[in-house]
């Protein structure tokens, strides 16, 4: 191992000395490669990013519409400076990508988030075998065991349905890009009249343009609100709480869609009515199962519980080491809002 | 947890089903409406435990916590530093080992006493190899939710956010009783048995009559300036003591005393059961339990009240050291006849009566009144920590003896804290409400240019503080140990606290009673906050110095927390 390391931690983000780029950089740099479009991973202000190809619109929405942005398919490599990049899904949200980084012999996979349960709103996680595999570790704990998201829509379509019968609006916080859209894919509309906040349906396009169909959702503008109030859903970030737009809707009943509900306190907490456990995030399990096929021989962890999930891999034989980001790991309320994906 | 919400509408046929609603609902009329379903369809064993458990009482642990996370990591195969850390995020022990366990297949329906019969009850008594087998057996044939409810039960208490004058409303619905009726049935032990239950539900019930303790009145904390509830001449003004709450009866015969949290206590202070006897049939006083000695013109420190707390009986040596008066303020009965319906003025006058022949230092007093207008009231008070009490009682003079916490009648109206500046050195992830956020913090004084460890502080802070504080721990972490972190001793809090006394225990050498946060001190450098010697100072002023130490949490085992 007298190589140095492909990959350094460095005061801008994730660096490739030998490529010069960056993945999901924290400052402007020439070349970024970002692994998704939330705002902790894609930073506006870079001269040049790439991206998974249909994660681009969504980019674009983040990092501004002058900015110079290449998205590459599945799986195709290019070249940078003589290190080999190519981007596989990672069931995160729409377009987003894991980042596999080859160069003399050694493949690095910089997994971005990932969830490994399918999810209609995004191309399902792809294992890549590598060398070194660096994975998040939002949900490093192994009280974090997701339900099959199939239970958990059903729960609310169930919730939905038992508020519209009682003439409550239902209201779902998650956050805009991505669990929202998922939230949407799972929810049945003959129940009653969906509507999303502005924030999510900006992203809505990019969804239809992905292939991605999903149940059609009204804008809530002022003029559309009196056809949702008392039957309808809402989609809207959590940041819309005590606005007087969300008052509009009348009595209704307040949801949270995160994996952080798995937690009575949190839920007890934010004073919600329900909160659904329902995660773009790998569970415990689905975190050791992905990190088992990559057949890595050592692993990087970082985003989250990665001192935890770093002594549990080392105690079971696994070289590991720790990453720590300027983003410390996804927290429930404990950061700004809007609230970051859960 | 993830399974509360399951294909089931709100039928609240089990107690998990409860559970559920209880903990998922936030309105109190669904709250209310769930209590309602469930005791009036439930089985007389089952609502009787129920009712047992929501009403706060508790069986014996059979089990310590880390004993049931170490079993926890080895039945889901996770190693017990993890199991901690797990139980760091979640804050609730209960929770983190139902979250653990693999998830049962197929579990039955059962029902709240048949947790109890099947799973608890065997516990007690076993060897650790025999509970070990019997709890795996529970974990293994229990639904997640009836599994919690069962961990929540190993560990003790079952604090499920709803109110005990919910539960009384709910019941006294059921039963077509009036609360207040419900009420004083239900003041005084709690049985779990079908009879005990459906004697509850009855009617007309003898017990009744039963020598159990009234609902006690509750006084509010005085927020502002006395002058703003009115004229002084409709107020009355008592000491505020330092002990703790009780009610003194007499009835058929025999003396009782039960303490503010339901519990007799008759048979640990013989020497008030025996004062008791010369009251008239059918009397029941309201008052506080203090240790005096005789000569002296003040009460013991609440230190030495602790060494007769929790206990069956006390030895004569005992009795000597610290011997206990019963400080008489208020008379709810006298000869059977209920006077909390009358003002307090008349029930001080009909006390004043009835006490007139007892020695004003005997075992047995009245709280004497004190004169003065409020400029007057408010230089006594400032007194208060000399005179070792906690400030004073103010009563209006028209009040009637109501129950539970009524705005309004009474005021406590205690000495300002003491108070200095700290530094905070540690936070700690907290339990419940507060899991995933560092709100136990750690705070030091200086001593010779270094921060000595003095006391931890868990309250005082808004929720917008504590976020604030949280951002900054996050940003000053210098070490993380578990769910413990090491911070760069930057931020100085004021700390609030009752009193100061010395103890060997302490690296400072010093403890602080009821320490709370009052403000943060963004505005002052850490070099700039207090030092050992500062507190040494007030320890002395005070003249707490020498009294043995008063723990909050054994206080509290006593009297309800007073907010």
């Amino acid at each position: 191992m007298a190589r140095p390391d492909l990959i350094l931690q460095t005061e801008s983000g994730l660096h490739c000395p030998a490529g010069d780029f960056y993945v999901d950089p924290w400052r402007p740099v020439a070349r970024a490669v970002v692994t998704h479009a939330h705002s902790d991973h894609a930073r506006p202000g870079s001269a040049a990013y790439l991206c998974a190809a249909n994660g681009a619109g969504v980019l674009r929405e983040r990092v501004g519409q002058q900015a110079r942005i290449e998205g590459l398919a599945w799986g195709q490599t290019v070249s940078l400076n003589g290190v080999k990049v190519s981007l596989h899904p990672a069931g995160h949200i729409l377009g987003s990508a894991q980042v596999r980084i080859e160069h003399q012999g050694e493949v690095w996979v910089i997994a971005g988030d990932y969830k490994t349960e399918p999810d209609i709103s995004c191309d399902a996680f792809e294992p890549v075998r590598c060398h070194v595999f660096v994975t998040e570790s939002t949900f490093g704990l192994p009280v974090y065991r997701w339900r099959p998201s199939a239970e958990i829509f059903a729960d609310l379509n169930r919730w939905w349905a038992a508020n519209a019968a009682q003439g409550r609006t239902s209201v779902v916080f998650a956050y805009a890009l991505g669990k929202a859209q998922r939230v949407l894919s799972g929810l049945n509309p003959d129940i009653g009249p969906l509507m999303v906040h502005g924030s999510v349906s900006r992203f809505l396009p990019h969804y239809a343009e992905a292939g991605r169909t999903l149940p059609a959702a009204t804008t809530g503008t002022l003029e559309h609100i009196a056809q949702a109030g008392g039957r309808g859903l809402v989609i809207a970030p959590q940041s819309t709480r005590d606005s007087p737009w969300l008052a509009r809707f009348g009595d209704a009943s307040l949801a949270a869609v995160s994996g952080w509900m798995q937690a009575r306190g949190n839920r007890r907490r934010e004073s919600l009515d329900r909160g659904f456990v329902l995660s773009d995030h790998a569970d415990w399990p689905g975190l050791l199962e992905a990190i088992g096929a990559t057949g890595a021989e050592r692993v990087g962890v970082t985003h989250g519980f990665s001192s935890s999930l770093a002594r549990f891999l080392r105690e079971q034989g696994r070289d590991s080491f720790t990453w720590n980001t300027q983003f410390e790991g996804e927290t429930w309320g404990s950061v700004t809002e809007p609230a970051p994906e859960p | 947890m993830g399974l509360r919400h399951r294909a089931r509408p709100r039928a609240v046929k089990t107690f998990a089903e409860l559970f559920e609603t209880l903990d998922g609902e936030n309105s109190t009329n669904a709250k209310s409406a769930a209590l309602r379903a469930h005791f009036a369809s439930a089985s007389p064993e089952d609502a009787a435990w129920a009712l047992y458990f929501l009403a706060g009482e508790r069986l014996p642990s059979p089990v310590s916590g880390r004993t049931l996370r170490a079993w926890a990591g080895e039945a889901a195969g996770i190693p017990a530093w993890l199991v901690e850390e797990s139980y760091a995020q979640i804050g609730d022990q209960a929770e983190t080992v139902t979250l653990l366990l693999p998830d049962p297949v197929d579990p039955p329906v059962v029902t709240l006493s048949e947790i109890v019969t099947r799973h608890l009850r065997p516990l007690s008594g076993g060897t650790p190899a025999e509970q070990s087998r019997l709890i795996r057996r529970a974990w293994a044939e229990l639904g997640r939710t009836d599994r919690f409810v069962f961990n929540k039960l190993l560990a003790g208490s079952f604090r499920v956010g709803v109110q005990k004058t919910l539960v009384t409303k709910a019941l006294a619905e059921v039963a077509g009783l009036e609360p207040a009726v419900m009420a004083a049935r239900l003041t005084g032990r709690i049985e779990p048995t079908p009879e005990f239950f459906q004697k509850l539900l009855r009617p007309e019930n003898e017990s009744d009559e039963e020598p159990r303790p009234l609902p006690f009145f509750l006084a509010s904390p005085l927020a502002g300036d006395p002058s703003e509830l009115g004229p002084k001449t409709e107020w009355t003004a008592e000491w505020k003591y330092d002990g703790i709450r009780a009610q003194l009866l007499k009835s058929q015969g025999e003396v009782w005393l039960w303490s503010r949290g339901g519990e007799p206590v008759t048979t640990a202070f013989p020497e008030l059961a025996q004062a008791g006897n010369r009251l008239p049939e059918g009397t029941v006083l309201d008052g506080e339990i203090l240790v005096w000695t005789p000569g002296n013109d003040q009460p013991s420190p609440f230190g030495d009240l602790q060494q007769r707390l929790n206990r069956k009986t006390a030895p004569a040596a005992l009795r000597s050291r610290f011997p206990a008066v019963f400080v008489a303020y208020d008379l709810l009965r006298l000869h059977r006849a209920d006077l909390r319906g009358k003002p307090q003025s008349e029930r001080r006058a009909e006390l004043e009566k009835l006490a007139a022949p007892w020695p004003s230092s005997g075992t047995l007093r009245a709280s004497p009144l004190l004169e003065g207008n409020w400029e007057e009231l408010a230089a006594l008070r400032r007194q208060s920590r000399e005179r070792g009490v906690e400030g004073l009682m103010l009563k209006h003079r028209d009040a009637t003896y109501a129950s539970g916490r009524v705005k309004g009648g009474w005021f406590k109206w205690k000495v300002d804290p003491l108070s200095l500046d700290f530094v905070m050195t540690f936070a700690q992830a907290g339990h419940g409400r507060r899991a995933g956020l560092h709100t136990d913090y750690t705070f030091a004084l200086w001593q010779a240019g270094e921060l000595v460890t003095v006391t931890k502080a868990y309250s005082g802070l808004s929720d917008a503080e504590i976020q604030q504080v949280e951002r900054f721990v996050r940003k000053n972490t210098l070490d993380t140990f578990g769910p413990v972190r090491r911070l760069t001793p930057t931020l100085v809090c004021e700390i609030g606290f009752e009193g100061v006394t010395q103890s060997p225990r302490h690296k400072s050498g010093f403890a602080l009673r009821f320490p709370r946060i009052l403000r943060l001190r963004e505005d002052k450098p850490a070099a700039e906050a207090d030092t050992v010697d500062h507190l040494r100072a007030l320890a002395r002023q005070s003249g707490f110095e020498a009294g043995a130490t008063g723990s909050p949490a054994f206080r509290q085992q006593w009297l309800f927390p007073d907010p």
